[in-house]
C-alpha cells in the first residue's frame, strides 16, 4: 500500500478553553455551548453531534449564561453587562444590549419564551421582552425592594465545620411548587416554596455543587460539582402503585477531572461540560429505545474544524491559536528504516513565527499559502494578509495593508494551489476571488449568494488546477464555482447531514465529500454527477465500524501520483482509500493494524479491502501528504492538556 | 401376586442378542415393539411365535426408549436425542438420525404425555453432574432445553425421576441422593424456546427415604397429590413401598418389601407394579380424594372414596363444636394448608419467568402476603417469602413490614437473606438486626439455616500457632517495637497462653458470624447508624468487637489483607465497624474491665492501621511522581520522524 515518513508533530500548544455553559433546544436538538474564552459553539446533537456552528470570543466578553428563546433564537449574557443576540444564519452577532446593572451574572428565560430576565451585580433583575428583532427593556425588579414572601436560609454547616460563606450556585423552580438549590457546602436542598421550608436535603459532595438542570418533564434533572461528578435524581413513587412520589438520587457519573461549571437535560442525556474542557453527553438508557451508537457515551474535546494549514513546498506548518499564530518549520532526515521505526533527525523543527493579533478579538480563521510566502488570517473586525520573505535562515514579515473594505471578516480562507489566488469566504454570504502577484493584491470577483439566503459559507475547496471552487454552508447543498468564467457551475444537492470536510481531487477534478454521518461522496465536477465509484460505495453502504465513529472527518487530501487514492482523517484515525480494491463490507475486518505475514499473495489479495487504516497517531488534529512518500501528523496529546489545567481537588485514596 | 398366573405369551430373542429397550404396545396396531442390540427394532403381535422371524428393521442410530401412550403413534427417542414418530421411522429405517444432545451427555429418564390432544415428550440428561431437561412439543415441533439447578445441595445425585402434568406445567419430581423429593415445574409453553432456560427445584418432601441406599430407589407420581416412592426410610432398615401425601406432607400407607427390590416401580389403572425379590409384586392402589381429614387418618377407612365429594379446604372452615385445643391444632393445621398453598402458586408464578410487570407483581405479592402476616399473627408464608426475595427485584422501601415482621419472629435466616438482597435498608433495622444476631442463643442459631457462604472455616486455623505468632511482623510493614505503648506490650506479653488463644479462636459460633457477616456487607451512612449503635448492651458490643478484631487477624495473616473464603467481609468494613462501634459505646466499654485487653489490642490495631494508610499515601505520592517520570520517557519528545506502512 504504501510507505511513508511521518513527522509526528506534538509541539502544537494547544489548550481549549473551558466550558462555562450549555443551553440545550429541543426543538431543533441543538446544544449550544459557551467557553471561558467568550467562543460560542452550537453542536447538532441530531447530525451526530457535530459542532456546526461557532461564534468567535472576545477578551472582555466573559460569557456566564447562556439560553434558547422565541424557539431557535440563542441569547448570551456576561460579564462586560451585555445581552447579545447570535445570527444561527449569518454566523455573527446580531446585536449586543447593555442592561446598565454592571456584569451579568444568570440570565433565564420565560416559560413561554417570549420574555428574558437577567441578574445583574448591582442586585438588580430586568425583565427583557423579546420582539421579532431585537430585545425591550421591560422592567426593573430591584434588591429588596419588593418584600420577600420568604427567606430561606441554607444550613452554612457543612460536616460540622462551619464555612465562612455558603453560596447557592443554582436554583429549580418547578411548577408544583418545589424549589431546589445547589450551593457550595455541597448541598442538594428541596423548598416548599409556598411555606418557605427545607422539605429534604441530599449532602452529595464534599467541595461545591456548582450546576442544576431540570428536565423538561420535571421528573429528573442533574446536577454537577466541583469534584466533576455528575448527580441524575429521579422522581420515582415511594413504592410501587404508589401516586406519592419523592425525589431520589439515582446514578452517579464521573467524566470529568474537574469543576462541573455547567449541565444540561436533554430528554436522552446528561450534558455536562465544565474546566477541563470536555463535553460529556450521556444517554440515559432507559430512555434510549434503539440501541444504535447514540446510545454510547460522547466526550467532545476538540473542535470539528481545522487549526492547522500547511506549506507543502516549503515544509511549514502554521497553527491557529486564540489569539496568536505559529510558524514552524519542520525538520529532515536523511535515513531510512522500517515500519515503526523513529529515524535519527538531521535537522529539527524550527519555531520560525510567533504572530500576536492585536485587540481582545479571536481569530476565526487562518492559512498559509502553499508556496509559504503568505498567511492570512481574520477576526471578526479586520482582515490580515502578510508576505513573508525567506533569506536564507532569516525571516522577515510585511503586512499588506490597505485591505478593502468588504475583506473585514472572514468565515474561511483559502489559497489556491500555485498561490496566485486568495479565496475568501466572507460572513456577508459572499466568496471574494483576490489576485496576488508581487507584493500586491487586486479583487477579481465576488460570488454574491443566493438572492434571499445570508447562509455563511464555512468550507472551502480549490482545484490544483484553480479552476474550480467549491463552498460549503452548514446546511445547503455544496456550490462549484467555475473560478475561469467566474460563474456558478453546478450545486451538489443538499444532503441531510452538513458536511465536515471536502476537497476537489487534482486531473479528474472530482470533489470528495465527507459529512457528519460518515458518508463519503464524491461527486464529478465537469460531469455534474455523482462518480461511478461513489455511487457503488452508497449501493453497498459503508462498514457498520466506519458509521459507528465518533469524530467527524476534518480533511481530506490526494496522492499526487496514485489518483485511486484518498487519504481522509479523524481525530482517531487516518485512512487511505483505495478505490481500485473492492469495498469491505460487515463480515471483513475493517482495521487490520498486522502485515500479512507467512500468507501467500492470493490470500492477501483476497483479503485486502479499500480501506486502509492507522490509527497509530491520536488525538489526531491534522495530517496532510507533503510529498509522494511524507506525511506529517498533528497530534495533541490529552494528558498534555491536563498538564496546562489547574489541579483538580485532590482526593485522598486512602485513609480518612 | 401374579406368580401363580401363566403369562399370556413370551418371546426369546437369538443367543447373543441383547434386549436394549423395553418392549411397548403400540396401542392404535395392537403390536409388540422391542429394540435388541441397540439399533434393531422388532414388531409382532400375539400371533407370532418367533422373534426371529417377526418385522425386522435395523436403524442408523442406537435407541433408547420406545415410548406409548394410548391414543398416538408410538415414539422412538434416540440416545442422541433425537425423536421419530414410529410409522415415520418405519417409512425409511436408515434414515439419517440427527444429535440434539452434546457430546458426553447421556439420557437419564425419559416421559410421554398427551397434553390437549398433543403429544408431549419430555427426556432427562445429564452430563458431569448438571441435569437438563428436554421438552419436545409435537404440534410445533419445538424443542425446549432446561438446565436444572439442584440449588444449595449441588453434589447431590439424582437417583429417580416421576412427572405429571397439569394445564400449564409438567411438575418433575426428582428423588436425590440425599433422600428428599425435589419438584421442578416446567412450563409447557416455553416462553423463549431460543434461550438456554434455568429451572430451581424446590423441597417437595424431606428424607423420605435414607440418603444411603444407593440401589432399589424409584418414585412414581400417581395423581397430582399423591407419590409412591420404593425405598428404605432408614439406613438399616428393610426396602419398603411407601406413598405419601404431598399437599399435606403426610405418609398415606406403607409396605415392607423384605426381599429386596430393584428400583422399579410403575402405576398403571389403579394398579403398582413392583420388583419384590424375584417375582412381579401387584398392589392395587386407588388414591383418594386429597383432604387434611384423610391426611389426618380422621377419614373413617371402609367408606367409599367416590362419594366422598368434600371440596378442598372447606371442611376445616366450621369446627365450632370441637374443644379448643383441637381448633388451635385445626387452625394451624389450615395455615400451614394454606401456606403450602400459595407456596406452590408462587413457585408455578416464579416459574413462568419475568413478565414486563414482574416487579409491581412481587412487589404486591409481598405486600398482600405481609397484610395477612400482620392480620394473623400465626400466618407466616416463609418459604414463599424467601423465594419471593431470591428474584432480586425486592428492596426494603418496596416492603418495609417484611423485615419488621421477621424481627419479631426473630428469623435470623430471613434477615441475612434481606441483609444480603436489599440495597436500601434503613441504618435502624440493620442495627434491630445486629441486636437480634448478637443476642440470639446458640441453641436456637443450631436449628436456623443460615447461608454460611461468607464464613470460611476458621476452626482449623487454631493449629497454624506458628502463624499467629507472625502476625505482627505481617502488618505491611508495621513493626511493633516501635509502638509507644511499651507498657502495654509487656503486659500483654506476661499473659498466659490462653489469653493469645483468645484472640486466635473465633469468638462466635460460624453461624453466628455469618450473620455478623451480612451486617459488614449492609450499606449505611455513620450519621444514622451511630445513635442505634448506642443502645446495643455492652456485653454485646463486646463480643462483636472480639468478632471483628479476630477478622482482623485472621486478615493480616495474608499479604492481600484479604479473608478467605466467598464473599468474605473487606479489611475496610470491619475497620469501618470497629471505628463505629467505639464511637458509639467507648464510654461504656471503656469501663468494663474485661474489655480492657480488647481495647489494648485494638489500640494497637488502629495505630498500626493509621501508620499503613500514612506509608500508603506516602507511595502513592511516590508512584504519581513515578508515573510523571514514566510519561516524559513515553513521550519521545515533540517531535520525530517515523516511518509507516499500511497494509
Amino acid at each position: 500500500m504504501g510507505e511513508f515518513k511521518v513527522h509526528r508533530v506534538r509541539f502544537f500548544n494547544y489548550v481549549p478553553s473551558g466550558i462555562r455553559c450549555v443551553a440545550y433546544n429541543n426543538q431543533s436538538n441543538r446544544l449550544a455551548v459557551s467557553r471561558t474564552d467568550g467562543t460560542v459553539e452550537v453542536y447538532n446533537l441530531s447530525a451526530n453531534y457535530f459542532q456546526e456552528k461557532f461564534f468567535p470570543g472576545h477578551e472582555s466578553r466573559a460569557t456566564e449564561a447562556l439560553c434558547w428563546a422565541e424557539g431557535q433564537r440563542l441569547f448570551s449574557a456576561g460579564l462586560n453587562g451585555e445581552i447579545m443576540e447570535y445570527d444561527l444564519q449569518a454566523l455573527n452577532i446580531k446585536y449586543a444590549v447593555d442592561v446598565f446593572g454592571g456584569p451579568i451574572w444568570s440570565m433565564a428565560v420565560s416559560p413561554s419564551g417570549s420574555q428574558l430576565l437577567v441578574g445583574c451585580e448591582d442586585g438588580s433583575v430586568k425583565l427583557f421582552q423579546i420582539t421579532p428583532d431585537k430585545i425591550q427593556f421591560e422592567r426593573n425588579f430591584d434588591r429588596q425592594k419588593r418584600s420577600a414572601i420568604h427567606k430561606m436560609i441554607v444550613d452554612r454547616q457543612h460536616m460540622g465545620v462551619s464555612k465562612r460563606k455558603c453560596i447557592v450556585w443554582g436554583v429549580a423552580f418547578l411548577s408544583d411548587g418545589t424549589v431546589i438549590s445547589v450551593d457550595s457546602a455541597g448541598k442538594v436542598q428541596f423548598w416548599d416554596s409556598a411555606t418557605g421550608t427545607l422539605v429534604k436535603s441530599h449532602l452529595i459532595a464534599n467541595a461545591d455543587v456548582q450546576s442544576i438542570a431540570v428536565a423538561e418533564q420535571e421528573d429528573s434533572f442533574v446536577v454537577g460539582t466541583a469534584e466533576g461528578t455528575v448527580f441524575h435524581f429521579q422522581l420515582v413513587p415511594v413504592t410501587s402503585n404508589s401516586s406519592e412520589k419523592q425525589w431520589v438520587r439515582t446514578k452517579p457519573f464521573q467524566h470529568h477531572t474537574h469543576d462541573v461549571r455547567t449541565v444540561a437535560h436533554s430528554p436522552t442525556a446528561l450534558i455536562s461540560g465544565g474546566t477541563d474542557t470536555h463535553l460529556v453527553i450521556r444517554p440515559l438508557m432507559e430512555k434510549v429505545e434503539v440501541k444504535n451508537y447514540d446510545a454510547a457515551l460522547r466526550k467532545i474535546t476538540f473542535p470539528h474544524r481545522r487549526l492547522i494549514s500547511c506549506s507543502k513546498k516549503r515544509q511549514l506548518l502554521l497553527f491557529q491559536f486564540a489569539h496568536h499564530l505559529e510558524l514552524w518549520r519542520l525538520g529532515s532526515t536523511v535515513a531510512t528504516g522500517k515500519n515503526g521505526d523513529t529515524l535519527p533527525l538531521s535537522k529539527n523543527a524550527d519555531h520560525l513565527l510567533h504572530l500576536k493579533t492585536k485587540g481582545p478579538e479571536n481569530i476565526i480563521c487562518s492559512c498559509i499559502s502553499p508556496c509559504g510566502s503568505w498567511i492570512a488570517y481574520s477576526t471578526v473586525s479586520r482582515f490580515f494578509l502578510y508576505r513573508l520573505n525567506y533569506e536564507h535562515d532569516n525571516i522577515s514579515l510585511k503586512r499588506v495593508s490597505k485591505m478593502p473594505p468588504f475583506l473585514r471578516c472572514a468565515l474561511q480562507i483559502l489559497f489556491s494551489e500555485d498561490s496566485t489566488k486568495l479565496f475568501v469566504a466572507s460572513n456577508q454570504g459572499a466568496l471574494h476571488i483576490v489576485q496576488l502577484s508581487g507584493g500586491s493584491f487586486k479583487h477579481l470577483h465576488a460570488f454574491q449568494p443566493q438572492s434571499g439566503t445570508v447562509e455563511a459559507m464555512c468550507l472551502l475547496a480549490v482545484s490544483s488546477d484553480g479552476n474550480w471552487l467549491a463552498a460549503s454552508g452548514t446546511s445547503a447543498g455544496v456550490h462549484v464555482y467555475n473560478v475561469k468564467q467566474l460563474k456558478l457551475h453546478c450545486t451538489v444537492p443538499a444532503y441531510n447531514f452538513p458536511v465536515t470536510a471536502m476537497a476537489i481531487a487534482p486531473n479528474t477534478n472530482n470533489l470528495v465529500i465527507a459529512h457528519s454521518d460518515q458518508q463519503v461522496f464524491e461527486y464529478s465536477i465537469p460531469d455534474k454527477q455523482y462518480t461511478d465509484w461513489s455511487r457503488t460505495v452508497q449501493k453497498q453502504g459503508f462498514h457498520h465500524l466506519w458509521l459507528q465513529r465518533d469524530t467527524p472527518i476534518t480533511h481530506i487530501s490526494f496522492h499526487p501520483k496514485r489518483p485511486m487514492h484518498i487519504l481522509l482523517h479523524d481525530a482517531y484515525m487516518f485512512c487511505i482509500i483505495d478505490k481500485s480494491l473492492p469495498l469491505p463490507n460487515d463480515k471483513t475486518l475493517l482495521y487490520n493494524p498486522f502485515p500479512p505475514t507467512n500468507e501467500s499473495d492470493v490470500v492477501r489479495r483476497r483479503t485486502a479491502h479499500a480501506f486502509k487504516i492507522s490509527k497509530i497517531y491520536k488525538p489526531l488534529l491534522f495530517m496532510d501528504l507533503l510529498d509522494e512518500r511524507t506525511l506529517v501528523a498533528v497530534e495533541r496529546p490529552l494528558d498534555d492538556i491536563i498538564a496546562q489545567l489547574p489541579p483538580p481537588i485532590k482526593k485522598k485514596k486512602f485513609g480518612t | 401376586m401374579v406368580s401363580d398366573q401363566k403369562p399370556l405369551g413370551s418371546w426369546s430373542v437369538k443367543q447373543g442378542q441383547i434386549i436394549t429397550c423395553p418392549a411397548v404396545c403400540n396401542f392404535q396396531t395392537r403390536e409388540y415393539i422391542v429394540v435388541h442390540d441397540n439399533k434393531v427394532l422388532r414388531i409382532w403381535n400375539n400371533e407370532d411365535v418367533n422373534l426371529d422371524k417377526v418385522f425386522k428393521a435395523t436403524l442408523s442410530a442406537e435407541v433408547y426408549r420406545i415410548l406409548s401412550v394410548q391414543g398416538t403413534e408410538p415414539l422412538v427417542l434416540f440416545k442422541e436425542g433425537a425423536v421419530r414418530g414410529l410409522e415415520a421411522l418405519l417409512a425409511d429405517p436408515q434414515q439419517k438420525i440427527e444429535t440434539v444432545i452434546s457430546d458426553e451427555e447421556v439420557i437419564k429418564w425419559t416421559k410421554f404425555f398427551i397434553v390437549f390432544r398433543h403429544p408431549v415428550l419430555i427426556f432427562i440428561t445429564e452430563k458431569h453432574g448438571n441435569y437438563f431437561a428436554y421438552v419436545q412439543m409435537f404440534n410445533s415441533r419445538i424443542l425446549t432445553k432446561y438446565t436444572l439447578l439442584l440449588g444449595q445441595d449441588e453434589n447431590s445425585v439424582i437417583e429417580s425421576f416421576t412427572a405429571s402434568v397439569d394445564r400449564k406445567f409438567i411438575s418433575l419430581m426428582s428423588l436425590s441422593s440425599d433422600g428428599c423429593i425435589y419438584e421442578t415445574l416446567i412450563p409447557i409453553r416455553p416462553t423463549d424456546p431460543e434461550k438456554n432456560q434455568t429451572l430451581v427445584r424446590s423441597l417437595l418432601l424431606k428424607a423420605v427415604v435414607s440418603g444411603n441406599t444407593r440401589n432399589g430407589v424409584a418414585l412414581t407420581a400417581l395423581d397430582q397429590d399423591h407419590i409412591a416412592v420404593l425405598g428404605s426410610p432408614q439406613a438399616a432398615s428393610k426396602e419398603c413401598l411407601s406413598v405419601w401425601n404431598i399437599k399435606f406432607q403426610t405418609l398415606q400407607t406403607s409396605k415392607e418389601l423384605p426381599q429386596g427390590t430393584s428400583g422399579q416401580l410403575w402405576y398403571y389403572g389403579e394398579n403398582l407394579f413392583m420388583l419384590h425379590g424375584k417375582s412381579l409384586t401387584v398392589i392395587p392402589y386407588k388414591c383418594e380424594v386429597s383432604s387434611l381429614a384423610g391426611a389426618l387418618g380422621k377419614l373413617k377407612h371402609g367408606q367409599d372414596p367416590g362419594t366422598h365429594v368434600m371440596p378442598r379446604f372447606v371442611n376445616w372452615e366450621t369446627p365450632q363444636g370441637c374443644g379448643l385445643g383441637f381448633q388451635n391444632s385445626e387452625q394451624s393445621r389450615r395455615i400451614e394448608d394454606s401456606e403450602k398453598h400459595i407456596e406452590v402458586e408462587v413457585r408455578k408464578f416464579l416459574a413462568l419467568k419475568q413478565t414486563p410487570d414482574f416487579h409491581t407483581v412481587i412487589g404486591d405479592t409481598v405486600t398482600g402476603l405481609l397484610e395477612r402476616c400482620k392480620a394473623e399473627p400465626s400466618f407466616y408464608p416463609r418459604n414463599c417469602l424467601v423465594q419471593l426475595i431470591q428474584t432480586h427485584v425486592l428492596s426494603y422501601s418496596l416492603c418495609p413490614d417484611l423485615m419488621e415482621i421477621a424481627l419479631i419472629k426473630k428469623d435470623v435466616q430471613l434477615l441475612q437473606l434481606c441483609l444480603q438482597q436489599f440495597p436500601d435498608i434503613p441504618e435502624s433495622v440493620t442495627c434491630a438486626c445486629l441486636k437480634i444476631f448478637l443476642s440470639i442463643g446458640d441453641d436456637s442459631l443450631q436449628e436456623t439455616d443460615v447461608s454460611m457462604e461468607s464464613v470460611f472455616d476458621y476452626s482449623n486455623s487454631v493449629h497454624d500457632e506458628k502463624m499467629e505468632e507472625q502476625t505482627e511482623i505481617l502488618q505491611n510493614g508495621f513493626s511493633p517495637e516501635e509502638d509507644k505503648c511499651s507498657n502495654c506490650d509487656q503486659e500483654l506479653n506476661k499473659k498466659p497462653q490462653d489469653e493469645t488463644k483468645e484472640s486466635t479462636s473465633c469468638p462466635v459460633v460460624p453461624k453466628r458470624a455469618a450473620l455478623l457477616n451480612a451486617i459488614l456487607h449492609s450499606a449505611y451512612s455513620e450519621t444514622f447508624l451511630l445513635p442505634h449503635l448506642k443502645d446495643i448492651p455492652a456485653q454485646h458490643i463486646t463480643l462483636f468487637l472480639k468478632y471483628l478484631y479476630f477478622l482482623y487477624l485472621k486478615c493480616s495473616e495474608n499479604a492481600t489483607m484479604t479473608l478467605p473464603g466467598i464473599n468474605p467481609p473487606t479489611l475496610n468494613q470491619i475497620m469501618d465497624w470497629i471505628c463505629l462501634l467505639l464511637d458509639a459505646n467507648f464510654t461504656v466499654v471503656v469501663m468494663m474491665p474485661e474489655a480492657k485487653r480488647l481495647l489494648i489490642n485494638l489500640y494497637k490495631l488502629v495505630k498500626s492501621q493509621i501508620s499503613v494508610y500514612s506509608e500508603l499515601n506516602k507511595i502513592e505520592v511516590s508512584f504519581r511522581e513515578l508515573q510523571k517520570l514514566n510519561q516524559e520517557k513515553n513521550n519521545r519528545g515533540l517531535y520525530s520522524i517515523e516511518v509507516l506502512e499500511l497494509f
